[in-house]
């Protein structure tokens, strides 16, 4: 039971983990440009589908993230240069159905060059055996590379964030943007930089998930609007409000999946119990973030004083 | 000469089903009648966007439920649509009182997810309905049953109801906004703080409206249900609220009929597409980018002249 307990925790982490990279760019986006960004998901989609290309061609999974990353940051760049630049003034109304066509765009042209069947991601050969943690617990190798990983790009995000000047750039854009370029912000240059970093967050997230989950067209919405969750419930704009959101999110998801089944079981019947379980659990993320809504409606660490 | 193009319009409409007939061109009857079904959705998520500036982004789950009350009922064995219907208006307008009453609560974006996280609740709750069909849906029996000789398995008997409704729905709200209720709305759609301070209960007023429209997208969900034959979570999908939005931005908010409009133009865009090539998504999405970019009021608004409606300007 324990290392089942043990087992989960470190899903949940991971998952969250993994949230925290779409959300870090959905949220500075959201709070620096005050754009909805519906096409925010497909960057996720194009770095999985790139990372699964490169991988087939090469071989080397490492060399496949590296050039999904760099792809995917330079076709957000292309696309905040081609169309997302006019949206910025316009009301969030106009972002939604523009991002949303964008969504459809993205998801048709990857259908043109990949098909619509899942592609197969395979693990890195080196991680892909479990490692022993404990006696008599162990966990996969490249599931522990993932966390590993994202906490160090956690880390390298508060860094950026908080001790350098781009950083204070992009908080004082967060908290202020008129101000932020009356004191003379290059905020143009400054959005289209914090697009191309979201842009490789999410391939980055694209490349550690894809092996994990199915590359497959659509994949970005699902997971899209669990990173609006998180960075509401953190608060729009801050990044350290993504994080712990991202890893309430990620373990309420992961735990209540696991459990609220063998909880529901006994009292229920198990037909009934398998079936409601995981909805509940999904459900329970919902609930969460509507609670937070209605007691912080500036989600939990708000970027605006 | 609005009245004029209306009733125009009405004729087209009435005639459209004979002269299909005629061409032995049944299958498009069935399609107006998914448009008229949709124009009804999008034109009720106009009236809380257009008229009363709340942007839901759940629109979807009222229209699921309404979906859902008329198929579990006939899988029940009732089948008259003089129960099933009016109960799918009554369920979805009794969720929208609730979820209005926590969401309305809050503005802007944070009204935008928070009515998206209960759209969500609403679609996983039916997933988790295992005994109706659960993530698979549900296939219903037949059509509902209204008695009179009226026959709803004829895909003409269908359109006309289906056409009668729309109509009938159109017609009240546009007497609801121009009556002092719908006054009201749009003024506070205007200035809240405003209308706050001259004394009117804004909270109730938008949480009526919210209910209202909320049950009219269970009508249009309770006939979706007939016209399809089957209901599914992904009925309830956050990309159908999205599409529904999409609907009625196309369209032109807070134009009467945009929503109507937008949902014609985004289906017939769809239909002819797919028709041409199985890529037609690809198409649609840069249709869209092209109307949010050189269209800022919808298509309405390049029709209406640029005083009428209203431009967003909140959010």
């Amino acid at each position: 039971m324990s290392v089942l307990i043990l087992e989960q925790t470190l899903n949940g982490l991971q998952f969250g983990l993994m949230l925290f990279l779409l959300a870090a760019g959905l949220t500075l986006v959201f709070g620096i440009m005050d754009l909805i960004n519906l096409a925010h998901g497909s960057l996720y989609m194009i770095g999985a589908y790139l990372v699964a290309a490169v991988a087939q061609a090469t071989g080397s999974f490492a060399l496949a993230a590296l050039a999904a990353v760099v792809g995917t940051a330079a076709i957000g760049v292309l696309l905040e240069v081609a169309v997302l630049r006019r949206l910025y003034t316009r009301d969030h109304l106009s972002q939604v159905l523009a991002t949303f066509a964008l969504l459809l765009i993205c998801n048709e042209v990857v259908r043109l060059i990949f098909g619509s069947q899942p592609v197969m991601l395979s693990l890195p050969p080196a991680l892909a055996g479990p490692v022993q943690l404990l006696p008599g617990f162990s966990y996969p190798a490249f599931r522990l590379a993932v966390i590993g990983v994202g906490l160090a790009v956690a880390l390298l995000l508060y860094v950026l964030v908080a001790r350098t000047r781009m950083g204070m750039w992009v908080r004082a854009g967060a908290s202020n943007r008129e101000m932020a370029a009356a004191m003379g912000v290059d905020v143009k240059l400054l959005f289209t930089a914090v697009f191309g970093i979201g842009a490789a967050l999410c391939a980055l997230a694209g490349a550690m998930l894809g092996p994990i989950l199915a590359v497959q067209v659509g994949m970005g919405e699902s997971i899209l609007i669990l990173a609006f969750v998180v960075i509401v419930i953190g608060g729009i704009g801050s990044i350290r409000g993504a994080l712990v959101g991202a890893l309430l999110v990620g373990m309420v998801d992961t735990v209540g999946r696991a459990f609220l089944p063998m909880l529901l079981r006994s009292f229920l019947s198990p037909a009934v119990a398998s079936g409601v379980g995981p909805a509940l659990a999904s459900i329970a993320i919902y609930v969460l973030m509507a609670a937070v809504l209605f007691w912080r409606p500036q989600g939990l660490f708000p970027a605006r004083g | 000469m609005r009245n004029r193009l209306a009733i125009g319009l009405l004729l087209l409409l009435l005639a459209f089903p004979l002269a299909a007939k005629h061409w032995d061109q049944l299958f498009y009857v069935s399609f107006a009648s998914r448009i008229l079904i949709y124009a009804l959705a999008a034109s009720s998520l106009n009236l809380i966007l257009g008229y009363g500036g709340m942007v839901s982004f759940g629109h979807a789950a009222f229209l699921g439920i309404g979906a859902y009350t008329v198929a579990i009922l006939m899988e029940e064995g009732v089948s008259s649509g003089w129960i099933a219907w009016p109960l799918a208006v009554v369920m979805s307008a009794l969720f929208a009182l609730v979820i209005g009453a926590v969401s309305l609560r809050t503005r802007g974006v944070y009204f935008i997810m928070i009515t998206l996280a209960f759209a969500q609740m609403v679609y996983y709750l039916f997933i988790s309905l295992r005994a109706y069909g659960g993530e698979d849906g549900l296939n219903l029996a037949g059509r509902s049953h209204l008695g009179f000789g009226l026959d709803l398995t004829g895909d003409l008997t269908f359109y006309y109801i289906v056409l009668a409704i729309a109509v009938a729905c159109l017609y009240l709200m546009q007497r609801l906004l121009n009556a002092r209720f719908g006054q009201v709305l749009q003024a506070i759609r205007d200035n809240e703080t405003r209308m706050e301070a001259v004394g009117f209960p804004t909270y109730r007023y938008k949480l009526i409206s919210f209910a209202l429209a909320g049950g009219a997208a269970g009508l249009a969900g309770a006939l979706l249900a007939n016209q399809n034959g089957f209901v599914s979570p992904n009925l309830l999908q956050w990309t159908q609220s999205g599409t529904l939005m999409v609907m009625v931005i196309m369209g032109g908010v807070g134009y009467l009929l945009g929503g109507a409009l937008g949902a014609a133009v985004f289906l017939v865009l769809e239909e002819a597409l797919s028709a041409y090539t199985l890529h037609w998504q690809l198409g649609l999405g840069l249709a869209l980018l092209a109307i949010v970019l050189y269209a800022r009021q919808g298509l309405a608004g390049l029709f209406a002249g640029p005083s009428a409606g209203r431009r967003w300007t909140g959010g």
